[in-house]
């Protein structure tokens, strides 16, 4: 006897400290739902984002990782992003070459003024994590139950 | 040869360079070993064939940080690692003397073993002053012969061209060996399903055993203490536990290379399981001259890396799901 | 003494695999390796050297050793199951068969590896003849008769039939549960093709290595000795030999969160590598010359000093076929021999 569990995609979101995280914040003052799937995780600049951030969330059980930071040129550090924008670039292009599902991994520009860029684009990345369903490409079998 | 050896003799006798850095004789046909050599007399052993495939710049590391210079043999493409790691500072100039040496194409043993040739007594073909052709190998079963081509590493079929990038002097005559597209073996991966380059991959990287030559043989792979040597790091370093950590591990290793690597294929010449492990570095050198520009590391000493570069106009990582 | 048609082996291997796990060579991606048989497995009894021996049969790259989970403020502690169930390694050639007695050595001796202990109690290993032995083989420097292997069954393949005699109980109880597939023969093309595989040894290059002066007493003069400072060098620091090796016995202890407990599971470890032996104090091992002399002092020395005389090398040729430095145990013993370094 097995009750079929409903897939609960477990999300993680790199947000940067000095816009994404805030957009987030504003999302949450405004009441803007997101599903509390995604969990958040504060860094001090996109750039910060090791490509082994990504691997790692996924290896600890992560159906979808996306990567939110400030907009191209509005960096706190003036050129965080810029780097960020290149290395995940060939990082995502690389996972696909392995055959990992296109659309697991994702980065999105969000401002502290964009609550609500925040929200759907959180929104729609829970609604492509749920149609890929779960992740078994680059699972780590010992971290699932 | 003979000539590589006179001039090894020639600056060590006056005092041009304290060591020479080549290659000795081996005990059987095809093993020769990097060495240094301090004197004439042991330059008696020194020994440069088709089977001197191993890329010397990874060595000058340590030797940069000996007393006095050092003669260091270095094919042509090896020299593009050279540039590569004076940019890093990894290596000084100014303790080396760069012999470019003549290139014919490196043969790989396993290639010839492959054809089902064993039991190998000798093999002829392989010395700098023949064409490179064909080889006559001796074996307890007969003699059997092979062609000096298909015996040919993989990074020959794509040779860079038999021009050294850096050099004090060049000695001995080179040959373009190049007779293959260096992107087709990746364009072919690319057009595949993913569930195609999912089950490609998942076999061709279920075979690492987590020796860490391609780590340790890679004149980019230069850190002092590797990120998958840490004791922090809670993944093995040295077994494949899980079969997440093979992918890890390669990808996070090509992609610690990108930008830097010059597609020296030494990775995949020293897998014993005969993983391609080019086919990741080349992935990203393709995709780097896609998005960025051209680029080939090593070309220079000077020219800025596309990952510690940018422009405004840069492409938004959609894009690799929008070119599909 | 039974025999079976090439082309009957795949009912010979559903056969043992009906009460058995069945390990042999396997080709994937163009390698061959001990692997499980299975219907669609590409089993290669033609290639001499999987690239790797067959020793992950009884003593696997990494294996888990317990499971700490948390229960409510109790943590439960879950060992890992011992081998239980019986299999079969076949095709494994008399090197690695002997590399196992070298284990034996080690993990059967007081106090005894209950996981290693359990895999050799539920295995039985059919041996094959070398057919053709190859220019980097020495198994015959360390005693081993590459052409008639000791195991529990030994097999010859010859003109497209597979030879078979069961040697020891176990072996006697496997050729019981196949014999319907065997049918009789008799031994004159085994002998045959015995004296023509020993004819090949004797051809062989490596086959006249002595081992003069290589023994459990003479540690200090070999430890101390100037030859190493040289041989090292062209040395990366991989971990190739070792990971090949039918007899490095080395392994590392670790624990894997998994984020709802640790893993503690113990994986091969390699003298090559720089945090070999680490402890809280730092390394006893500093640098690379110690390290690669280690590898080598322990097979040659160590090993037989503590085990009757026994080296832990079984002249596979592995590391001569693999190392990306041309380096390997040969070069050692031939530098010695060359240099002085034996007096």
């Amino acid at each position: 006897m097995s009750i079929e569990k409903e897939f609960r995609p477990k999300i993680v979101a790199f947000c940067c400290n000095w816009c994404s995280y805030a957009g987030a914040d504003l999302a949450g003052s405004s009441r803007l739902a997101y599903p509390a799937d995604v969990k958040i995780i504060r860094v001090p600049c996109s750039c910060r984002v090791n490509p082994m951030f990504i691997l790692r969330a996924f290896q600890k059980g992560a159906d979808g990782v996306i990567m939110c930071g400030c907009h191209p040129g509005d960096c706190h550090y003036s050129t965080g992003n810029y780097y960020a924008r290149r290395r995940m670039t060939l990082l995502f292009s690389m996972l696909d070459y392995i055959g990992v599902e296109n659309g697991r991994t994702r980065v999105e520009w969000v401002s502290a003024a964009e609550g609500v860029k925040f929200s759907t684009t959180m929104n729609e990345f829970v609604e492509k994590i749920h149609s890929l369903g779960e992740n078994v490409r680059l699972e780590d079998l010992r971290c699932k139950n | 040869m003979q000539e590589l050896v006179n001039r090894a003799k020639e600056l060590l006798a006056d005092g041009t360079v304290v060591r020479v850095l080549g290659w000795k004789a081996g005990d059987l046909p095809y093993n020769p070993e990097p060495a240094y050599f301090t004197s004439a007399e042991e330059l008696d052993n020194f020994v440069y064939n088709g089977f001197c495939g191993a890329n010397l710049s990874k060595y000058m590391i340590e030797a940069s940080k000996l007393e006095g210079k050092t003669m260091v043999c270095l094919k042509p493409c090896d020299t593009y690692s050279f540039n590569q790691l004076i940019k890093e500072h990894r290596v000084d100039r100014e303790k080396a003397y760069i012999v470019g040496v003549g290139c014919k194409g490196k043969l790989n043993i396993d290639k010839i073993k492959e054809k089902g040739i064993k039991g190998i007594q000798s093999i002829s073909g392989a010395e700098m002053s023949d064409a490179c052709d064909t080889l006559t190998i001796q074996t307890l079963y007969g003699e059997k012969t092979c062609s000096y081509a298909e015996a040919m590493l993989e990074r020959c079929h794509v040779c860079k061209g038999k021009e050294h990038m850096i050099y004090d002097e060049i000695i001995g005559e080179s040959k373009d060996t190049k007779d293959a597209e260096r992107f087709a073996e990746v364009e072919r991966i690319e057009a595949m399903s993913p569930e195609e380059k999912f089950a490609f991959f998942r076999n061709e990287l279920s075979k690492c055993i987590r020796c860490n030559a391609c780590r340790n043989v890679c004149p980019a792979c230069s850190c002092r203490k590797c990120v998958f040597d840490s004791t922090k790091f809670d993944t093995a370093q040295k077994a494949n536990v899980d079969s997440f950590e093979e992918k890890m591990f390669h990808i996070i290793r090509a992609f610690h290379v990108a930008g830097r690597c010059t597609d020296c294929g030494e990775c995949s010449r020293v897998c014993p399981q005969g993983i391609p492990l080019h086919l990741f570095n080349r992935k990203f050198i393709k995709d780097i001259n896609e998005f960025y520009g051209e680029f080939q590391a090593g070309a220079d000493s000077e020219a800025r890396g596309p990952l510690t570069n940018f422009t405004f106009e840069d492409c938004e990582p959609s894009i690799v799901t929008e070119r599909r | 003494m039974f025999k079976i048609a090439k082309e009957n082996l795949s009912a010979l291997f559903s056969k043992i695999a009906e009460n058995n796990e069945l390990i042999l060579p396997v080709k994937v991606a163009n390698q061959t390796n001990f692997g499980y048989w299975s219907e669609e497995a590409d089993v290669d009894l033609d290639t001499l050297k999987t690239v790797k021996s067959a020793k992950d049969a009884f003593f696997p790259q990494s294996e888990n050793l317990y499971t700490c989970t948390k229960e409510d403020k109790k943590i439960k502690i879950t060992p890992e199951e011992l081998q239980s169930q019986n299999f079969v390694v076949f095709g494994m050639k008399a090197c690695d068969i002997k590399g196992v007695e070298v284990l034996d050595k080690v993990f059967l001796a007081d106090p005894v590896d209950t996981f290693y202990a359990a895999r050799r109690a539920h295995g039985t290993i059919v041996a094959l003849a070398c057919h053709e032995p190859e220019e980097t083989c020495f198994c015959k420097v360390f005693g081993t008769d590459c052409a008639d292997p000791v195991a529990d069954v030994a097999t010859w393949m010859i003109d497209g039939e597979l030879y078979w005699k069961a040697i020891t109980e176990k072996g006697e109880a496997l050729t019981k549960a196949v014999e319907s597939l065997l049918v009789n023969a008799d031994e004159a093309k085994v002998e045959e093709e015995k004296a023509a595989i020993r004819a090949i040894v004797e051809k062989l290059p490596y086959s006249d290595l002595s081992l003069e002066g290589w023994n459990g007493d003479v540690l200090m003069e070999k430890f101390d000795s100037p030859v190493w400072e040289e041989l090292y060098k062209p040395c990366l620091a991989c971990g190739t030999c070792t990971f090949v090796c039918p007899t490095c016995q080395c392994y590392d202890i670790k624990d894997y969160d998994t984020g709802h407990g640790v893993q503690r599971y113990r994986c091969w470890d390699s003298c090559m590598y720089s945090d070999f032996t680490m402890m809280a104090h730092g390394n006893n091992r500093t640098s690379q010359m110690q390290r690669f002399r280690q590898r080598f002092m322990h097979k040659l020395v160590y090993f037989p000093a503590n085990n009757d005389g026994m080296y832990s090398c079984v002249g596979c040729g592995r590391c001569v076929d693999k190392c990306p430095s041309s380096l390997n145990i040969v070069k050692v013993i031939k530098a010695f021999e060359n240099q002085g370094g034996n007096e």
